[in-house]
């Protein structure tokens, strides 16, 4: 293992990322800050509480998970996508590293923006709502593991695609409606009850859920089928790049 | 001199049943410069990309220092720098963090001081904080090589490296590259500017149609196949070619004026003394005499074209 080379990956990337701090940073905090005044402090004082938890701080979690899932896919799809897309790959496919080191680097420094966001998020929330957090040790793994495992399927989206098009393909048409029909702004015992079952089928709703549970202690699913379905989804977006790199599917000829 | 690269049937074909490399059988000594030549498309790239990993070899083996380029990957690419044919820079990156990233991307440590040394060399220090888009093209081909540079390669892999560079600029690298071989860098390079080769290799190998056609030392194979031109320039032209001269074959040029004699130098008889001694009996009156030795290009479309043929 080289620490040498997935420093240099995950420094080089981060600076990228303070390069463009504006559009890094705060482009997600407005937008975010805007879900807010909009959802929480003008529609959600005319809305009723849910589980008991006011709605302006009931889609606090599920905002943060909406930012930090899209701009993990996003960073780490573009942070791998580049290289390809600038001919600049050639050094990664000669450099004496493993897949090991370069998902590390960049994966990594795209979990670190993504929670960097997602904390930053959170602080301006308390701006807006009056914010508890339960469990604050399971809210940081459900944050980091979140962080980490869609910027692991950003990856795959970035190797994936051939064009800046399809960069934006997966993100838009499958992640945003995810996570929106996730219940990021509601909880899915308002929905009818066959839209309840059919929308179990769809992991973000897990995610959602059990950092939620983390924040006021109430769930849609049971916590540990919430971790389950994120260990899964991590350990399968880790095995689809591990099979990318043996067969060199879209990055080596 | 010890082999350092060991290539064995290597073949290449794609999907599509393009075959680029065909059994390629070479051996790249420790600390010589190696041209390899051919026209566009001979799989020369190709080559070079799969001994550095960015391309999967369909056959053969290759060993670099005595380890396998695929089992031990991280030896032997530990061991290459190489700079691409095409300028491939992040645009709004630094020189000097480029350099950064190449060099910690072959587990160095952070060392700016040696960087610094090698855009010294380079010409590039002034340059070391400037965005890689202020830069001018021959300024990034420069910036191509720190990068392959910065990790201190044993061997360097330069494909093309002046192309589109001007001819100062050419010089300079030409100067680089012969004091990299002073410090024991093997080098391979490839290049259209066949006088690239000529001035700096120790041994050529030519590739076409993605097999490699023939590998020498430059030196025997100029001897070998390098022919000599005796350019005689005349007082006054000539409409006929007087018949005492048809023997020698001369070529005509400039409305009888010239006459062209090529010749084997590396024999024994070369005929140039009985050309003189008849040209003498013809009367005709001489205004200048030159030689000109066959370059490695002349060879190079030689057997390009003979092989097409």
């Amino acid at each position: 293992m080289s620490y040498h080379a997935i420093k240099a990956i995950y420094i080089y990337e981060m600076t990228r990322f303070f390069r463009t701090i504006f559009q890094s940073l705060f482009s997600p905090v407005l937008s975010t800050s805007l879900y807010f005044v909009v959802f929480g402090t003008a529609i959600g004082s005319r809305m009723q509480e849910i589980d008991g938890v006011s709605y302006g701080a009931f889609i606090v979690p599920g905002l943060i998970m909406l930012t930090v899932m899209t701009q993990a896919t996003s960073n780490a799809s573009f942070g791998i996508y580049f290289p390809k897309f600038s001919g600049t790959i050639y050094e990664l496919l000669s450099s004496p590293i493993s897949f090991v080191e370069i998902v590390s680097g960049y994966v990594g420094a795209a979990a670190t923006k993504s929670l960097l966001i997602g904390c930053i998020i959170m602080l301006t929330s308390t701006l807006f709502v009056p914010l508890q957090i339960a469990h604050p040790l399971v809210m940081v793994l459900f944050l980091c593991l979140t962080c980490f495992s869609f910027a692991l399927m950003g990856f795959i989206i970035g190797i994936w695609a051939k064009n800046f098009e399809q960069l934006q393909l997966i993100p838009l048409l499958i992640v945003t409606p995810m996570v929106f029909l996730g219940g990021s702004f509601y909880s899915i015992s308002m929905l009818p009850p066959i839209w309840q079952k059919i929308t179990l089928f769809n992991p973000v709703v897990y995610l959602i859920s059990g950092f939620r549970w983390s924040f006021f202690d109430t769930a849609d699913v049971p916590v540990g089928s919430s971790l389950m379905a994120i260990f899964a989804f991590t350990v399968l977006c880790i095995v689809v790049i591990w099979w990318i790199f043996r067969t060199g599917w879209r990055i080596r000829l | 001199m010890s082999d350092i690269i060991c290539i064995e049937g290597l073949s290449k074909s794609y999907a599509d049943g393009a075959n680029v490399l065909s059994d390629v059988n070479l051996n790249v000594k420790d600390g010589e410069i190696f041209a390899l030549l051919g026209p566009n498309g001979a799989g020369k790239t190709t080559l070079i990309s799969i001994i550095c990993g960015i391309v999967r070899a369909s056959s053969g083996t290759i060993m670099v220092d005595g380890h396998d380029y695929v089992k031990d990957y991280r030896w032997t690419r530990d061991l290459i720098g190489l700079v691409p044919q095409e300028i491939a820079l992040d645009s709004f990156e630094t020189v000097m963090r480029t350099c950064r990233l190449s060099r910690g991307l072959f587990g160095r440590r952070k060392d700016d001081a040696l960087i610094e040394d090698i855009l010294d060399k380079l010409s590039l220090i002034d340059k070391r904080d400037s965005q890689l888009r202020e830069l001018s093209g021959g300024m990034k081909r420069r910036v191509m090589i720190a990068k392959a540079l910065s990790h201190e390669p044993k061997i360097l892999f330069l494909d093309e490296p002046t192309a589109g560079v001007d001819v100062e600029l050419r010089k300079d690298m030409w100067r680089l590259v012969l004091a990299l071989k002073e410090r024991g860098v093997t080098i391979i390079l490839t290049t259209h500017y066949i006088e690239e080769a000529e001035a700096m290799a120790d041994r050529v190998g030519v590739i076409s149609k993605g097999k490699l056609a023939l590998v020498e030392e430059k030196e025997s194979l100029l001897r070998r196949l390098g022919k000599k031109t005796l350019r005689i320039e005349l007082q006054k032209p000539v409409a006929v070619l007087p018949t005492v001269l048809e023997p020698f074959n001369l070529d005509v040029e400039d409305n009888g004026s010239t006459f062209l004699y090529t010749y084997d130098k590396n024999a024994n008889r070369t005929g140039i003394t009985k050309l003189l001694s008849e040209l003498s009996s013809t009367g005709l009156i001489l205004k200048d005499l030159q030689t000109q030795q066959t370059s490695l290009e002349d060879i190079f479309i030689d057997m390009i074209q003979k092989e097409n043929s």
